[in-house]
């Protein structure tokens, strides 16, 4: 691992990368071991960004987890060792990242605050004040095993997470309680963030099929609801069947099912 | 760690989705899910499938001294685990309820229903007897732990082997694998217990319920049946009121269930057994199927093949019958032949009698294909299918398939062989239809 060396990063893009791979950063090596000893930090460069399943190490960046390594470059493209990789992985266990938006389940009240399951090592915690038009006299109306669709607030490692349901400037922005009717169900987090990019075709191929709703943690947990309990469970069927479909065999099946 | 909670929508659309007869993955109230058994690279270890479920079984012997009461009886003991690997909200090493639940019942399906000669066990009388331990592990949870565990241990049993001893005197001696084949255990019936989940008071039943389907339930009935007929045990939980008729009704699905997977079971102990005496490849890896993105590994759905017989039969009527022209190989010169018309022979110092060899042999790869091909998509109900598997991936026929495609190769050069292998696989695929039909 330490005397492999490793390949340039990259070359690795696009490509399964394994836990302890080493991905070199060309720039690094070239300006870096002159420079750091003099302290000076004018970073002409754009700066990088280590996403998820990599990690800072002497050479360049150690992979810790497996998928396939993906890079996207900084905005204004100012040097080639800008933007952003990451590791793009098949896990299904979540880890709260602030920002993310999840669907979690409420377990408990405690005092103020909501104790909510989002599928990570602890629960979450979530203020009754942080839904929209929510006042000391005017609760949100709660109960134990409903569904709440937030964002984190706070995710750090050594600390309970903390969810809300209104965006910085209060409004609800389509978060909240999620209705008593419809369906949840578990997917991994790969699934969701390609459902989740923009113009999904999965997404924009079911709906062709009929309306239904659809709610989308980061978590991997989906909520689905349709006109009938058929349907719904259609929907939930095609969702988990994505997983192993190639998008030929998925418009295949949706093709069939359309026909009938 | 915690067990996700079930939310209340969950809740709701399940029993709604019950009340409408439908089921998450789309099976009947009555289907039971797909079973598949894999053998172990030893003998007394196995893997059942059960849907999502997953247990693996391993079975080991001990020379101990008999209970004191007992003293010409051997003792089987049984022991099931439940670890946090198979879902996060089981704790490793503690005693939960639902453990002792699941054990207590598993000890009477195998234990009380004296499904072992026990006595067969006793070395010594008082002194030695045989200690047959189970162990049975859950690797994955998605309900219905009874079934899966029980059949788990009795096709541990089944397929177990202890070594072998002699008493001389006094002298006790136990013969490793080597010097005398180990014995099975004697088995009298195989137990197997069929899960049904009750909803609603006991308005709606369901066979082999999921672990979501478990969680919403409101009472279950465990039935432990043998192919004879015979119930071994029965428990019924969560306190429900139950009909006569119902538990009658339950325990005729229960005989259907217990005679479909009793002779899933002895085919895949078969299937294994033969496998090992020939030599071939066997053991978990070589069940698991090949593939190079596991991310793309899912089963396969029922597929309607009704008129697939028809079919067959069709092409077999429609083909050409073998012409008789490659009948005389003409001999160049010592040692080349050439067989049937066409372009000049590449395959120099090829014998006669490998080249025959050779044909035979690609009409036998394209017949098993042909086969694999017909048991893969021959049923519709999910039972027969699953009964199917097993022998479809332990099946070393297909490796075959994979070694001898680049054979195929050279029937371009010369058409007329082509012919003879198509009819020798046709001839060889209609003996084997024979051979089925009358298997059935």
């Amino acid at each position: 691992m330490a005397g492999g060396g490793g390949a340039p990063a990259e070359s690795r893009v696009g490509q399964v990368v394994l836990p302890g791979d080493v991905l070199l950063l060309p720039a690094y090596d070239e300006q870096d071991t002159e420079r750091l000893p003099l302290g000076t930090s004018a970073a002409p460069r754009g700066r990088l960004l280590c996403g998820p399943g990599l990690r800072r190490c002497a050479g360049g960046l150690l992979v810790t987890k497996c998928g396939l390594l993906r890079h996207r470059r900084a905005g204004d493209g100012a040097a080639a060792a800008g933007g952003a990789y990451w590791v793009d992985s098949q896990q299904k266990r979540y880890v709260p990242v602030k920002g993310d938006h999840v669907i979690g389940i409420v377990t408990g009240k405690v005092g103020d605050v909501f104790r909510l399951d989002v599928g990570g090592s602890e629960q979450a915690s979530l203020s009754y004040l942080a839904f929209e038009g929510a006042t000391k006299r005017n609760r949100p109306n709660v109960q134990v095993g409903d569904l709440i669709y937030g964002q984190f607030l706070v995710a750090n490692k050594d600390m309970e997470p903390e969810m809300v349901c209104i965006d910085s400037s209060g409004r609800a922005s389509g978060m909240g309680v999620i209705g008593q009717d419809g369906f949840l169900f578990k997917v991994s987090l790969g699934l969701i963030r390609k459902l989740l990019a923009p113009k999904c075709e999965i997404i924009q191929e079911l709906s062709q099929l009929y309306p239904f709703e659809l709610v989308l943690g980061m978590n991997g947990r989906i909520w689905v609801k349709a006109k009938t309990v058929q349907q719904t469970l259609i929907i939930v069927n095609i969702l988990e069947a994505c997983e192993y479909m190639t998008a030929e065999q998925r418009k295949q099946a949706l093709a069939k099912l359309s026909g009938n | 760690m915690k067990e996700t909670p079930l939310s209340n929508c969950e809740r709701r659309f399940l029993l709604r989705a019950i009340q409408e007869r439908k089921r998450l993955d789309g099976r009947q109230c009555y289907d039971y899910r797909n079973v598949r058994i894999s053998f172990g690279p030893e003998h007394g270890c196995c893997v059942v499938e059960l849907g999502k479920t997953r247990v693996l079984g391993q079975v080991s012997c001990e020379l101990v001294p008999p209970k004191p009461n007992r003293a010409t009886e051997g003792i089987l003991f049984c022991n099931l685990e439940l670890s946090p690997m198979a879902a996060p909200g089981f704790e490793p090493g503690r005693q939960s309820e639902l453990l002792v639940k699941v054990n207590r019942l598993i000890e009477r399906c195998l234990r009380n229903s004296k499904c072992i000669d026990t006595e067969s066990l006793c070395v010594v009388a008082g002194e030695k007897v045989w200690q047959i331990r189970v162990d049975l592990h859950l690797l994955n949870h998605d309900g219905n732990i009874v079934d899966a565990a029980s059949i788990a241990g009795i096709v541990a049993l089944c397929h177990f082997r202890r070594p072998d001893v002699s008493v001389q005197g006094k002298e006790v001696t136990v013969y490793s694998p080597e010097e005398r084949d180990p014995v099975p255990l004697s088995i009298h019936h195989m137990p197997i217990c069929v899960s049904f989940a009750f909803f609603q008071q006991g308005t709606y039943l369901l066979v082999d319920p999921n672990e979501r389907e478990e969680r919403v339930m409101d009472g279950l009935l465990v039935i432990a049946m043998n192919k004879h007929r015979e119930i071994c045990t029965i428990q019924s939980s969560g306190g429900i009121m139950l009909l006569k008729d119902q538990v009658l009704r339950c325990s005729k699905i229960t005989a259907v269930k217990v005679a479909e997977i009793t002779e899933l079971i002895q085919k895949a102990l078969e299937n294994d057994q033969k496998l090992r005496k020939e030599g071939g490849k066997f053991g978990f890896a070589e069940s698991i199927p090949n593939q190079k993105i596991t991310a793309f590994k899912m089963d396969s759905a029922a597929v309607d093949t009704n008129n697939v017989e028809e079919q067959a039969e069709e092409i077999i009527t429609k083909a050409d019958p073998p012409s008789e022209v490659f009948a005389k190989p003409i001999l160049h010169t010592p040692g080349t032949a050439q067989i049937g018309e066409g372009i000049e022979n590449a395959w120099g110092d090829l014998e006669e009698s490998e080249r025959e060899e050779a044909a035979e042999e690609e009409g036998e790869s394209s017949t098993t294909a042909f086969e694999c091909q017909r048991t893969e998509t021959e049923d519709t109900s999910m039972m027969n299918e699953a009964k199917d598997d097993p022998i479809v991936l332990s099946d070393s026929e297909e490796e075959e398939v994979v070694i001898l495609e680049p054979q195929e190769v050279p029937k371009k050069t010369r058409p007329q062989t082509t012919l003879k292998q198509e009819s020798t696989s046709k001839k060889a695929f209609n003996k084997k239809r024979r051979k089925k039909r009358a298997s059935r």
